[in-house]
């Protein structure tokens, strides 16, 4: 074991948590070959790289849900050795998982204090402290710019809310690390925002902050140092400040990205119109969920779904593949006026959805990558004639190569794959069944660059040949980048339709009113 | 990668490996070793345990005395494999074979008529009449199950204890809680009769097994079941007709229960709505999970439940042959179950290696 030297020079501090050759195999795999990580006080530290990367396992070794094969932790020069997450949160490294895990019926108080709660008397031995739960849960929140009642359960709060109130568990059981895995994957803008504001207040505070991400742009806008890692591999460890977009992205992927549109000769606008019509939806509408609209889509034509979350863009996602039944208007479907009542009627018309929570919605985590990708084909055909397993085999091969799905073999689990791999295989699941129109709903969110760029091209080259695409997404400049036609939503309604090619700052003006 | 190191590796060392890990990795081992080990003991109490007979057409001995008796039991863990499969529970299906029983012993009754002087036995209604009437009632008893759980949505547990409870009171109601009296021969052909030497209850639970089997295998059932199973919310988005298969998976549970309450009042020539079928929703259950097949729903093992069926019984039959006194046979059930189940652990035999073998210092985890 070596031990890792500061260059006294630059860095007259030791940092907080020092990692040195760090590996980590899973049978026979590597995971981690000999990663080192510095954190300093007062720094918030960002760890990027594609899915696969090694950032999760990472920080599950630095939380001690995993142990390290080789290499040594030390935590303020000391020698660490995590057992498990309770063993790291006593040392002070503390964690906000990217799903909130704390418990939605319990109340805020109880959630922060969730295991410790307050006592009165000695030793605790005569009941709970409420007033005292109460109070310091609110301080410590207010310390957090948020003044909330505490007493209300966590799931009457927003996630942006819950993702706040795990970050004050964290920091109330006296972190000097904080690791954040992804905590912004589910918030808006301006939640992001105040996330942000939070942790600078906290960096000035000398907390160390390990921060990951896949938004570029917040990577930049909050960390002072970047540590990029590749197949499970250090790549570097840089300053913000000296490390471009581009430069990053390439270490990331260890070659130069082209990003893909839609329009490589400009917008060509009316193209898509001139092609038969595949979905029309008149007067749609759900209540509670969507406002009347109407929506058209031609034949390999993407159209873009503009908005902020709770704008109801999943919930039309929904109504038009039969999840939800709408209470007005009509839709019709290749031209012809349908009831749609349940995805099964609208897979045989020939729609797919790729779903926004992959998790609880998309994969079937225990079932193979095969058995995955063959479900909605399969279901189509209903229980006879049965997809053999040689068949199963040619169409997962197939998908599994073309939309560069990384798997061991394709009778691995598909809960052991990464976020960006499990996308594609749900999404090979759908190309599988030739839709006509394939509604993908927040394809890439949690998904890295590289994925994100291949899944948008794939996307591309269907609609060329001839795939109605409708397509989903919190980054406007994405749906702007790849959409024909960009139709925006605010409060649950359609507030108009941009032409494609358009400035992602044009949908943002739509739908703050201002077009 | 692993395939490539074992290729890589000395021929015939990976071989031995390959297929001990293989071994390993399958899902039956464990069953399979815990019922061997059960018959082993069985084996060294009693010598003649293993010896067949060939007497009156017929094979006997406790082995195929046990797979006899086992056979109401290896019916309904099958028909609940699916149900668990499906991330359900039935706790209705002693009360269905307690149902199906009485349907069928009262609609086959029967009565010695002397005429001409030939002494005959007459049932109420034809026998067949009487079976599928019975089977009908279970289907019955099924599809009210799967109803509740898959149109109303209640909680699978709560939704078959109705049945549970009101089953029992129902079958009581058709007996007019009297214990029902068969005097029809033919009928017991079900539950005690022989087929080419072998009892015939166990060519019915063949049957249904071999049924089973094609239908999960050679249909796309298996892989619905378990999608439903693993993932409902994906399964029904992916297009799988998620209310509709849980449905059916109830309602052939109930049916399978059905046809081990026709075994068990033929073998017994009565129906006792009172006690035909008690308790046996939860052998049915630990039989499922000595077969591999997890509550928490999706992967399923049929040939697993029909060994766990088998563990129990022969269980079952150990205690009374090797003379455990009647007051402590459950706690000696109950005892060796544990055991069973922590065996089948694979975190408990992960510690016990811990206890056993010290890890060397440089072994992954």
């Amino acid at each position: 074991m070596t031990i890792h030297n500061n260059h006294a020079g630059e860095e007259p501090v030791a940092p907080v948590l020092e990692l040195s050759k760090v590996s980590k195999h899973f049978a026979g795999v590597q995971a981690l070959g000999g990663v080192s990580l510095r954190l300093f006080a007062g720094e918030v530290h960002a760890l990027m790289g594609q899915n696969g990367a090694g950032k999760s396992t990472l920080i599950k070794v630095l939380t001690g849900v995993y142990q390290a094969d080789q290499g040594e932790m030390r935590l303020g020069g000391k020698r660490i050795n995590a057992r498990s997450p309770l063993d790291a949160q006593h040392l002070g490294i503390s964690t906000v998982y990217q799903e909130v895990n704390l418990c939605p019926n319990l109340s805020v108080a109880e959630n922060i204090f969730a295991g410790r709660y307050p006592r009165h008397g000695v030793g605790g031995a005569w009941g709970i402290d409420w007033a005292r739960m109460h109070r310091e849960s609110a301080e410590m929140l207010a310390r957090l710019n948020l003044n909330i009642d505490v007493s209300q359960t966590l799931d009457s709060y927003s996630v942006a809310v819950q993702q706040m109130v795990s970050i004050a568990r964290a920091l109330s059981i006296s972190a000097q690390v904080l690791i954040l895995d992804e905590p912004t994957s589910s918030l808006d803008d301006e939640e992001v925002e105040r996330l942000f504001v939070v942790l600078r207040q906290l960096r000035a505070q000398g907390m160390a902050i390990l921060f990951v991400t896949h938004f570029l742009d917040q990577v930049y806008a909050l960390s002072d140092r970047i540590t990029v890692l590749r197949n499970g591999e250090l790549v570097g460890e840089y300053p913000a400040a000296e490390l471009g977009h581009t430069a990053l992205i390439a270490a990331m992927v260890g070659r130069e990205m082209l990003a893909p549109t839609a329009h490589a000769a400009g917008p060509q606008e009316g193209v898509g119109t001139q092609q038969p019509v595949v979905l029309q939806a008149r007067g749609l509408a759900r209540a509670g969920h969507v406002k009347p609209l109407d929506v058209t889509l031609h034949r390999g034509e993407v159209v873009g779904l503009g908005g902020l979350l709770g704008s109801g863009r999943t919930e039309l996602a929904r109504l038009l593949f039969g999840l939800d039944q709408s209470d007005a208007g009509e839709l019709a479907v290749n031209g012809t006026t349908v009831t749609m009542d349940s995805p099964v009627q609208a897979i045989r018309l020939g729609l797919g959805l790729c779903p926004e929570d992959r998790k609880a919605e998309g994969i079937i985590g225990e079932l193979s990558v095969r058995e995955n990708i063959a479900l909605a084909l399969q279901a189509r055909q209903g229980l006879w004639p049965c997809i053999s397993r040689t068949q199963q085999a040619e169409m997962a091969d197939y998908y599994v190569k073309t939309l560069g799905i990384k798997t061991h073999n394709i009778d691995t689990p598909i809960g052991q794959l990464s976020g960006g791999n499990q996308q594609k295989a749900v999404l090979g699941r759908w190309l599988a069944t030739k839709p006509s129109l394939l509604i993908l709903d927040e394809p890439t969110r949690g998904i890295d660059i590289a994925a994100k760029q291949e899944i948008m091209n794939e996307i591309l080259v269907l609609a060329k040949e001839g795939m109605a695409v409708l397509f989903i997404s919190s980054e406007m400049e994405e749906v702007a980048r790849v959409s024909d036609r960009i139709v925006v939503m605010r409060d649950r309604a359609k507030v108009g339709e941009l032409p494609g090619g358009t400035d992602d700052h044009a949908v943002y003006a739509m739908i703050a009113g201002q077009a | 990668m692993s395939a490539v190191i074992s290729v890589a590796g000395t021929r015939r060392w990976s071989n031995w490996s390959y297929w001990l890990k293989r071994l390993q990795a399958h899902t039956l081992l464990w069953p399979v070793v815990t019922l061997l080990l059960i018959l082993a003991v069985d084996a060294s109490l009693n010598p003649g345990f293993w010896v067949l007979q060939w007497r009156d057409g017929h094979l006997y001995g406790s082995v195929i005395d046990i797979l006899n008796r086992a056979a109401p039991l290896m019916l309904v863990a099958l028909g609940m494999t699916l149900v668990i499969a499906t991330r359900g529970i039935d706790i209705s299906v002693g009360a269905t074979v307690a149902i199906s029983a009485a349907v069928a012993a009262l609609m086959v009754g029967g009565t010695l008529v002397i005429t001409d002087g030939v002494a005959q036995h007459v049932s109420r209604f034809p026998m067949g009449v009487a079976i599928v009437c019975a089977l009908l009632t279970a289907l019955a008893c099924g599809l009210w199950n799967g109803v509740l759980v898959a149109k109303i949505g209640l909680q699978p547990i709560i939704a078959t204890l109705i049945l549970m409870v009101a089953g029992r009171g129902v079958a009581q109601l058709l007996t007019d809680g009297q214990i029902v009296t068969v005097y029809y021969p033919p009928y017991f052909f079900i539950g005690s009769g022989y087929l080419w030497g072998l009892p015939f209850a166990l060519f019915i639970a063949a049957f249904v097994y071999l049924l089973m089997h094609l239908a999960v295998t050679r249909t796309a059932l298996g892989l619905f079941i378990q999608a439903i199973g693993i993932n409902p919310a994906a399964a029904r988005l992916a297009g799988v007709r998620e209310r509709l298969i849980s449905i059916c998976v109830y309602a052939f549970c109930g049916l399978t229960a059905g046809v081990a309450g026709l075994i068990i009042s033929s073998n017994v020539k009565s129906a006792d709505g009172n006690n035909a079928g008690n308790l046996l929703e939860l052998d049915a259950i630990l039989a499922v999970t000595l077969g591999g097949t997890l509550l928490t729903g999706g992967r399923f093992s049929l040939a697993g439940s029909l060994i766990g069926a088998l563990i129990i019984q022969t269980l079952t039959s150990t205690i009374y042959s090797i003379g455990v006194p009647p007051e402590i046979n459950l706690v000696v059930k109950a005892a060796v179950v544990f055991v069973v189940m922590l065996m089948q652990s694979a975190e408990f035999r992960r510690a016990v290696r811990g206890w056993v073998v010290r890890p060397s210092a440089g072994s992954p985890a």
